[in-house]
């Protein structure tokens, strides 16, 4: 089960996360998950939202460049070795992690971790094999 | 005619012309007087170098008439050139520049094929611009055709073509290109005409434009020089070998500056063209910067013309950048970045000196197409740019992305470029 995550790009300057999470803010979208990736030159903002579809456009219309991609989001116990034990499902089939980042569900007490793995249809089905739990994209709406 | 011939002819005109512009352009005669030259001075065709240059600039402030060496009486004909900012510069004629500017206009013609059995379409403008009445006199000089529809209404252009069986057409290289892209959507056979040449110019093009041009109309094109200040279109032609334009140097004396020096640069290398006008009457014209940037060759061409050549022009020296040394204009960079797929044609050149350096970067507007979740992608994609940038321009070059929107839309090539080196 693949889930929609959309991804920002942001110039590396002050003011430009503010700008982009201010726009969503303004269109009442609530962010259930953030990640940065960053280098010297430029970050990559992503984001878990219940209408990714609305983000982007509202994101657009704000002049970012964004994209919609699918990702892979799993819900784990939130106690100790929760993740260890994902990551090792991963490694034993030889699956190429791009990034990975959690959140955690107050409701359920359960975390959420959001993968991309290289090829993420092997990965949604090496997961399944293992009986992983993995969330679709109403489980993210409903969240 | 040879090289020691054509100098002393050369040098005797240049003599003349320092003389006449000296008794009887105040302007010149200001300059001359504050370098301390007097035209006796003029002992050999080196000795130009010790003449003062004329800028454009220079002759706006002589606006209208402070640059005729005539009398009123004498003028028979102006024509201006239009400037971006500001007034234009006039340029006046005698019967004799007419006739000299009939003469070059007719040798260029004649490269490009015409006698007096072609039909001439001349879609240069007619009036103060120079195009159409340059090629005008030029056909009327040989004896050919001339058909003065000058420029616009492209379907009656068209008629005319195939009605008056049309040898030779004259317009900008972009508006041959335009005739062609209607010429196929009115669905015109190619037998229906009959044009063998074309003679182009009074905008910078490129190779690439040539070959599609000689391909969608059937014809050889060939690039045509020359500028109002000086005279008009006739400074200079390409001949059938299209390996550069001869400059008619009996009437029009080139050179190369270095534009950031002034320091004069041998044949073969590339930096601005400067011309003096060795027999214009009503308006004699020393050193003329024309911004312009070629490269001059000497030696004997296939043609025969022992006349120096010019290379196409590839920039203006205004926009030209030196950057480690090398000569790169925002044109380069832009024609690079096209190239390349889904990239939005919005950039901003910074060239910064962190050390003794020069570093050259270009930023570049993000757009869906470039980007992705993944910074390995992202950062792959710069590369490209970089790497493709590096083997169009030959310099190493960082590339960065910014935001969509955020570079300044084009309002002139000033702000693509953002110089920020200390000299
Ligand atoms: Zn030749």
């Amino acid at each position: 089960m693949k889930v929609k995550q959309i991804s920002v790009f942001l110039e590396n300057k002050k003011g430009r996360l503010k700008k982009a999470v201010h726009a969503l803010a303004k269109a009442n979208i609530n962010i259930r998950a953030l990640s940065i990736a960053d280098t010297s030159e430029f970050g990559i903002l992503r984001l878990m939202v219940p209408d990714p579809e609305l983000a982007k456009k509202v994101l657009e219309e704000n002049n970012f460049v964004v994209k919609l991609n699918d990702v892979i989001a799993v819900e784990v116990p939130d106690r100790p070795g929760g993740l260890d034990k994902i990551l090792g499902i991963l490694t034993r089939a030889d699956m190429n992690v791009e990034y990975i980042y959690a959140f955690v569900e107050k409701k359920s007490e359960k975390a959420i971790v959001v993968i991309r793995t290289e090829d993420i249809d092997e990965g949604i089905k090496v997961l399944k094999e293992a009986n992983v739990p993995l969330l679709s994209s109403e489980d993210i709406s409903t969240l | 005619m040879d090289e020691e011939k054509r100098k002393e002819i050369q040098l005797k005109r240049l003599q003349d012309t320092v003389k006449r512009a000296y008794e009887n352009v105040p302007y010149y005669h200001r300059r001359f007087n504050e370098l301390g030259i007097e035209p006796e001075d003029i002992e050999g065709l080196e000795d130009i170098k010790k003449l003062p240059f004329t800028t454009k600039q220079d002759l706006r402030e002589a606006y209208p008439f402070g640059m005729f060496a005539v009398p009123d009486e004498d003028i028979i004909e102006v024509h201006t050139s239009s400037g971006t900012t500001g007034k234009p510069t006039v340029s006046g004629y005698t019967q004799k520049d007419i006739d000299l500017w009939s003469e070059v206009m007719a040798r260029a013609l004649t490269m490009a094929g015409a006698g007096r059995r072609d039909r001439i379409q001349n879609c240069y403008g007619y009036g103060l611009f120079t195009g159409g009445l340059g090629v005008h006199y030029g056909a009327q000089r040989i004896g050919a055709t001339v058909i003065p529809i000058s420029a616009g209404n492209t379907k009656r252009q068209i008629e005319i073509m195939q009605d008056f069986g049309t040898t030779i057409l004259t317009c900008t290289p972009s508006y041959a290109l335009y005739l062609a892209e209607v010429l196929q959507k009115e669905n015109v056979k190619m037998d229906n005409l009959k044009l063998k040449a074309g003679v182009f110019g009074a905008e910078m093009w490129t190779e690439e434009m040539r070959d599609a041009i000689e391909e969608r109309l059937g014809l050889t094109a060939l690039n045509i020089y020359g500028l109002t200040e000086i005279i008009g279109p006739g400074v200079a032609m390409e001949c059938q070998e299209k390996n550069g334009l001869h400059i008619f140097e009996d009437h029009f004396y080139p050179e190369i500056i270095d534009p950031e020096t002034l320091k004069n640069l041998p044949p073969g290398k590339k930096g601005e063209l400067v011309l003096t006008t060795l027999t214009r009457e009503a308006m004699p014209i020393i050193r003329f910067r024309t911004r312009d940037i070629t490269t001059l060759r000497k030696g004997e061409c296939p043609c025969g013309r022992t006349l120096i050549r010019m290379d196409r022009i590839t920039g203006r020296s205004d926009d030209m950048l030196k950057i480690r040394g090398v000569i790169v204009f925002p044109s380069q960079i832009e024609e690079a970045l096209l190239k390349i797929n889904g990239l939005e044609p919005h950039y901003q050149i910074v060239v910064t000196r962190p050390k003794y350096l020069d570093e050259l970067e270009v930023q570049v507007e993000a757009s869906p197409a470039l980007f992705s979740d993944e910074v390995k992608h992202v950062e792959e994609v710069k590369k490209m740019i970089e790497e493709h940038l590096q083997r169009e321009i030959g310099l190493r070059v960082n590339v960065t992305l910014v935001e969509p929107e955020s570079l300044p839309r084009s309002e002139g090539k000033a702000i693509r470029v953002i110089d920020k080196r200390k000299f």
